[in-house]
């Protein structure tokens, strides 16, 4: 293991991604997730990558994803506005399977909304941001260490699947500093290979055994074509319903295979557990605190924090809610993995919000408070 | 042993900076330590906070909620934070920037800015002065650690000066 130090987690997100083989790094600056930038700036050049500072949001979002098709493990780094910005280019990628990864450490809006504060209000934006029917990956750190592993985790994904994967930090997360000890050694996906020759009939959307196409990088001896229109194998558009449909099957079916391997999820204080709290991001650290404080006084609440936020654990919420007598979901937004809890709980128990957005991240006080009115409005 | 700081001023005085060296010498020492900010969206001149918390166990929720010491590097920084210290806790001000001092029994006043300025040569090293001071005050961190800290932080020809100005702000505390 290598040395303690202090580490803010915009910090661990590019150091991550660096472990994790990221060599092309587009981006245009925004707080709070500035420093992401300015980190691969920083450690690109001296890894044998490329940074480039591009002139808006868009032409980074294309930008990684040009680098991506030539080979590169691509990351783009944004906040809210720069979010709603790539989503036309996020929806390409689902569509033409290129790898990539795009970081959203979310602030406050909509619209420029408050730059410098936190929220957590871009959950469906990820999910729903960019049109037509697609998967989506989207994964949420809770310290500076986890954003390190999940920041491998999200590139490992966006290779593995060919998909853009969503890093969905938050303010309290990124620009937290606090001391981490970071690991030697990550396990890295490389990037997919074609199994065939051009002689040995070599079609680059044919989708390997796991549903996902082998498509060859560019300048790798292959001819290939992209597309944001619905294709077939060749790569080609073609208006046929039946390959329509199996596309966009098979680009969900792709990620719904591997199921519960991807969706990770966090248990604290569950054991006996009668309540639980639901949270993620820097939002579970101060669930935490509140869920531990009231233990003491005898309460038995526990924690379930989500990492991957999409897919989204319908299961694990399923069961949850078939154990416990309600569920607390704790956010800083409106209301947004309410709705989605309400869903997996299907009617088991009561689900309720302890939402949060007027720029001031939780306090654990405000969230023992919320957890004592619902138990209180329970019995 | 929990203990929670509070560094305030406004956006330019290097509070952040500050706090974002303290804790890294408290790491540096092996404790646990988190530190964070909240700033306006102005570059210079809004109103700037930065937090450290510093334990031998975990810490989770992530924010001060009682600060042990506060540190106020302007007027508007010191009326709006020296409310909920700890009333066993310390306000650290800038003797000449915070003029009006709040009605808190535990004060140490430190002509911090001058000191930076008529000691040091400029104005910003006034928050390494502010650091020796509060380094001084703590005993949280030692002070070789501090000067470890600092000299990583800083770009490498500016070594000399804050060094001074540690020493200058640990000096200006003697006895306090």
């Amino acid at each position: 293991m290598s040395k303690a130090r202090l580490m803010q987690g915009n910090e661990a997100c590019a150091e991550g991604a660096i472990a994790a083989g990221v060599n092309f790094f587009a981006g245009y600056p925004i707080t709070p997730s500035t420093e992401i930038a300015e980190t691969m700036a920083k450690l690109l050049p001296k890894t044998g990558g490329k940074f480039v500072q591009m002139e808006d949001e868009i032409a980074s979002m294309g930008a990684i994803l040009g680098a991506s098709l030539a080979g590169a493990k691509a990351m783009d780094a944004t906040s809210g506005p720069g979010f709603s910005l790539k989503q036309e280019l996020i929806g390409y990628a689902a569509c033409a399977e290129i790898p990539c990864v795009l970081v959203d450490v979310q602030r406050v809006g909509p619209s420029t909304g408050q730059p410098t504060a936190p929220s957590q209000a871009d959950v469906m934006q990820a999910r729903w941001g960019t049109h037509g029917d697609h998967p989506i990956i989207a994964l949420a750190p809770w310290s500076v260490r986890e954003t390190y592993d999940v920041t491998v985790m999200a590139v490992n994904y966006a290779e593995r699947f060919r998909t853009p994967v969503i890093l969905l930090m938050d303010e309290v997360v990124g620009h937290l500093r606090e001391k981490v000890v970071l690991p030697d050694h990550v396990d890295v996906y490389p990037r997919r290979q074609p199994k065939k020759t051009r002689a040995e009939g070599y079609e680059p959307f044919t989708p390997d055994e796991d549903l996902v196409p082998n498509v060859a990088d560019f300048g790798k001896g292959y001819h290939i074509h992209v597309t944001g229109l619905i294709h077939d194998d060749t790569g080609f558009p073609v208006g046929s319903p039946a390959i329509t449909e199996q596309s966009i099957r098979r680009l969900h079916e792709k990620i719904d295979r591997a199921g519960e391997e991807i969706i990770h999820t966090e248990c604290s204080f569950m054991d006996d557990a009668e309540y639980a709290v639901v949270a993620f991001g820097g939002t579970a650290r101060t669930a935490y605190e509140a869920v531990r404080a009231a233990r003491a006084r005898g309460e038995k609440v526990g924690l379930v924090r989500l990492i991957t936020i999409w897919p989204f654990a319908d299961k694990a919420i399923a069961a949850l809610a078939q154990k416990v007598k309600g569920i607390l979901v704790a956010e800083m937004n409106y209301g947004q993995v309410v709705g989605e809890v309400r869903r997996a709980a299907a009617g088991a128990c009561p689900v309720e919000l302890c939402g949060k957005y007027n720029m001031q991240a939780f306090e654990p006080q405000e969230i023992e408070t919320a957890i004592d009115q619902f138990i209180a409005g329970l019995k | 042993m929990r203990k929670q700081l509070r560094f305030s001023g406004s956006g330019g005085q290097g509070v952040i900076t500050a706090a974002i060296i303290f804790a890294e010498a408290a790491v540096a020492e092996g404790k646990e330590a988190v530190q964070s900010q909240s700033y306006g969206p102005e570059a210079r001149g809004g109103a700037s906070k930065a937090e450290v918390i510093i334990d031998d166990a975990p810490i989770y929720h992530p924010h001060v909620e009682v600060p042990d010491l506060v540190l106020a590097m302007t007027q508007k920084a010191a009326d709006k934070y020296y409310k909920d210290l700890n009333p066993d806790g310390l306000l650290v001000l800038d003797e000449e920037l915070v003029p009006e001092v709040p009605d808190f029994p535990h004060v140490v006043r430190v002509p911090i800015t001058k000191l930076a300025i008529e000691e040091v040569g400029r104005p910003l090293f006034a928050n390494i002065v502010a650091l020796g001071a509060l380094v001084h005050l703590t005993g949280l961190v030692s002070f070789d650690t501090i000067k470890a800290s600092v000299a990583h932080r800083v770009p490498p020809h500016t070594v000399e000066q804050n060094m001074k100005a540690l020493q200058v702000g640990w000096d200006a505390v003697e006895g306090k």
